[in-house]
């Protein structure tokens, strides 16, 4: 019954959305709570907000005490600033929305359901080449502009033995060079040489998109999307960490299912999530 | 910005699964995508979702001089905005090819057709003559624009009013829709565009094509048509050739296509007409400053399962038939039609849907009804609490008319009798 179940889904993602925005203002006031306070050591205010919503503007201030103790030994507060927030000054200012997160011992990042995907050095992504020039090959990884692809840069490639890689290919490699200012390159190798993994590859199988928050809950270790999908059928799947998903399974019916399944998982619930599972698992077996 | 270019393996992948007559968003070959019509607060402004493509239609009217050689017609102008916001691949400012081409169609679609009594806009003959002017933008592209700009444009042309005039000796006075009611346009038909694209050379027909799809087709043809089955355009691009049994099978398939969507169009308009003599709030526009955040909202893509029609037969034949307690289209608050929740099936086209019938398989049909009826009798309370009270109409889907292609509650009876519902469609198009 798909509009019923259209109804309540959307229903219900009201419902959680409608309470993120009372939040959004218990934010601001502990924000003017936080900023009032004097001498509040950033790592605990980080600490304290981890889990919840921040929108970009929050800030996080790190006041210090105008006098310096002599006898004691101070030492220096570290926090390690992940995607989402930005240094400025003496500030912390959230610069993604999101849900902040926190590792041990002091790394903070926001984790937020973003689809535009911006290169960053060592991903893994998912790449079609677009033209063969000279000695390198560009690729479209679904960012701002292409990354090149040297044609040495496969294993086991010399300047004669070239590999065959054809335009239109889609290729799994990983950002050598990834910087704002210049343009970025992908390697099929790791540093010892070996293609471990990276390389051409996609006969046969369906390539889609999905929001990078589902990549990054696809490739998290002890993934319950990943664990669920499993349980379904058979498939091979290529994460890229640019939101392209490449699955193939042993028929096109199957392949089809699990590349809905997964683009539906995008903004479910986990409750959700298992309900639709077990119904496709019913259906099928 | 260069469009994302498609990968070979996608390519092969859309071409095999077409072959075994399967679609990317679990749609049969003759589907059209969920059709939503909504409508802006000022007259002649009309939204159009097919699927994911979504459409903005904007109709205008100008008091200008005619053309010479018709001195007492007015003027009709159609124009295709293509912008970045729609697909990168969209280029601002610049006419490409696709817009000229989509602009043409729309014409020869619209106005060649004439379907609009454009005597009707003479002023003064030879000196004042109305222009009425349809700008289509386009909101955002997954495919089958053509199909969505038509449907947009005529219906804008249907809602929209132009101002009153009076003519005194030489004086002509047009009137503000505060002094004097503003005037319909006198619409004789309505010429609706469907979109065929053929794959492998002619082998492969479907219906609404969405982007992935129009990347791999051999070929496209357009058939505009009224309700009336009188074909206003036909248009054969790609370069394949068709045999003339093709053109006879697509021009019978848009004849259904038609009907159904110049029903829907109909049906939305008169929720709207409702809904602003209510005087509630209506409107596109009115339904936008709501402290709501709707990035988490998705439509549910249907997944397909297989081999489930032979089961879903077995149980059908086991269960007693659903309760036809939904002869007519259920009206929750004024300003709302839904078409399609609780309807019979009239595609008739076979289609069918996978998730009901993946429902069904957990053999929950009787917590459905159950389900169902309670709907319903909340439906009916609401149609008359509203009824009653004209003002609580805040919902947020406000004369939001959606069509859904695959009929929910009737899906069983629906795989029971696909072909029959099938004939019934031929049948239906050869009495006509």
């Amino acid at each position: 019954m798909v509009t019923e179940s259209c109804f309540f889904r959307t229903a219900e993602t009201h419902g959680s959305v409608s309470c993120v925005s009372p939040l959004f203002q218990s934010v601001k006031c502990q924000q003017q709570h936080v900023s009032g306070s004097p001498a509040v050591p950033m790592f605990s205010t980080l600490k304290d907000r981890v889990g919840e919503v921040l929108l970009p503007g929050d800030e996080f201030t790190c006041d210090t005490d105008d006098t310096i103790s002599l006898t004691e030994h101070v030492k220096p507060e570290k926090v390690v600033c992940g995607p989402g927030l930005r240094r400025s000054g003496d500030r912390l200012v959230v610069c993604k929305s999101g849900v902040l997160r926190h590792k041990q011992p002091n790394v903070f990042w926001i984790d937020s359901q973003q689809r535009r995907y911006v290169p960053a050095k060592g991903e893994t992504v998912i790449g079609i080449v677009t033209t063969k020039s000279g000695d390198v090959f560009k690729v479209d990884f679904g960012g701002s502009e292409q990354a090149s692809l040297s044609y040495l840069a496969f294993e086991g490639a010399t300047k004669r033995n070239r590999p065959n890689v054809q335009v239109g290919d889609l290729v799994f490699a990983q950002f050598s060079i990834a910087n704002k200012d210049m343009e970025p390159e992908l390697v099929c190798i790791d540093s010892s040489g070996r293609a471990n993994g990276l390389g051409v590859f996609g006969g046969g199988g369906l390539l889609f998109r999905v929001s990078l928050g589902l990549v990054r809950r696809l490739l998290a270790p002890h993934s319950e999307v990943r664990s669920d999908l499993e349980q379904l059928f058979p498939c091979e799947l290529v994460v890229g960490m640019n939101g392209r998903l490449w699955v193939r399974s042993s028929s096109v019916q199957q392949t089809l299912i699990i590349a809905n399944l997964l683009q539906s998982c995008d903004t479910m619930t986990a409750p959700q999530r298992r309900e639709l599972f077990r119904r496709v698992k019913q259906g099928v077996l | 910005m260069k469009d994302t270019p498609l990968a070979n393996c996608e390519r092969d992948f859309l071409l095999k699964a077409i072959e075994e007559k399967k679609r990317l968003d679990g749609r049969q070959t003759y589907d059209y995508r969920k059709i939503k019509i909504t409508f802006g607060t000022d007259y002649g402004c009309c939204f159009v979702d097919l699927g994911r493509t979504r459409v903005m239609a904007q109709v205008s009217c100008e008091l200008v001089a005619p053309k010479e050689n018709r001195p007492n017609e007015g003027i009709m102008f159609f124009n295709i905005e293509l912008s970045p916001m729609a697909s990168p691949a969209f280029e601002q400012g610049r006419q490409s090819e696709l817009s000229v081409k989509l602009n043409r169609q729309l014409e020869r679609c619209l106005r060649n057709s004439k379907c609009i009594d454009t005597e009707s806009l003479c002023v003064v003959s030879g000196e004042k003559v109305w222009q009425i002017r349809v700008d289509v933008h386009m909101l955002n592209h997954d495919g089958n624009l053509m199909d969505a700009a038509s449907i947009a444009a005529i219906t804008a042309l249907c809602h929209f009013r132009r101002p009153d005039v009076a003519i005194q000796g030489d004086e002509v006075t047009v009137f503000s829709p505060e002094e004097r009611d503003p005037i319909p346009l006198s619409i004789y038909h309505m010429p609706i565009s469907v979109s065929f694209s053929f794959f492998q050379q002619g082998t492969y027909l479907l219906v609404d094509p969405c982007e992935r799809e129009e990347r791999v087709m051999d070929g496209l043809l357009m058939i505009a048509m009224n309700k009336h089955r009188e074909i206003c355009s036909i248009q054969s691009s790609g370069g394949i050739m068709l045999l003339k049994d093709q053109v006879m099978r697509c021009s019978k398939i848009a004849s259904v296509k038609v009907s159904e969507i110049t029903e829907l169009i109909g049906k939305a308009l008169e929720n709207d007409k409702k809904a602003r003599k209510a005087g509630g709030r209506c409107g596109f526009a009115e339904s936008i400053p709501q402290e709501r955040i709707t990035a988490l909202k998705m439509e549910e893509s249907p997944v397909e399962m297989m081999d489930v029609t032979e089961r879903a037969n077995d149980i059908v034949q086991k269960a007693e038939a659903p309760p036809q307690t939904v002869p007519s289209p259920v009206v929750p608050v004024p300003g709302v039609g839904q078409v399609g929740q609780g309807l019979q099936n009239t595609w008739g086209l076979e289609d069918d849907d996978e998730e009901e019938e993946e429902e069904e398989e957990n053999g929950n049909r009787g917590e459905e009804q159950e389900g169902k009826a309670s709907k319903m009798e909340k439906y009916e309370k609401e149609e008359s609490r509203g009824g009653d009270v004209v003002e609580i109409s805040d919902s947020e889907e406000e004369e939001v008319v959606i069509l859904h292609p695959e009929t929910s509650d009737k899906a069983p009876v629906n795989t029971g009798s696909r072909s029959s519902s099938h004939q019934k469609g031929a049948a239906k198009s050869k009495k006509k």
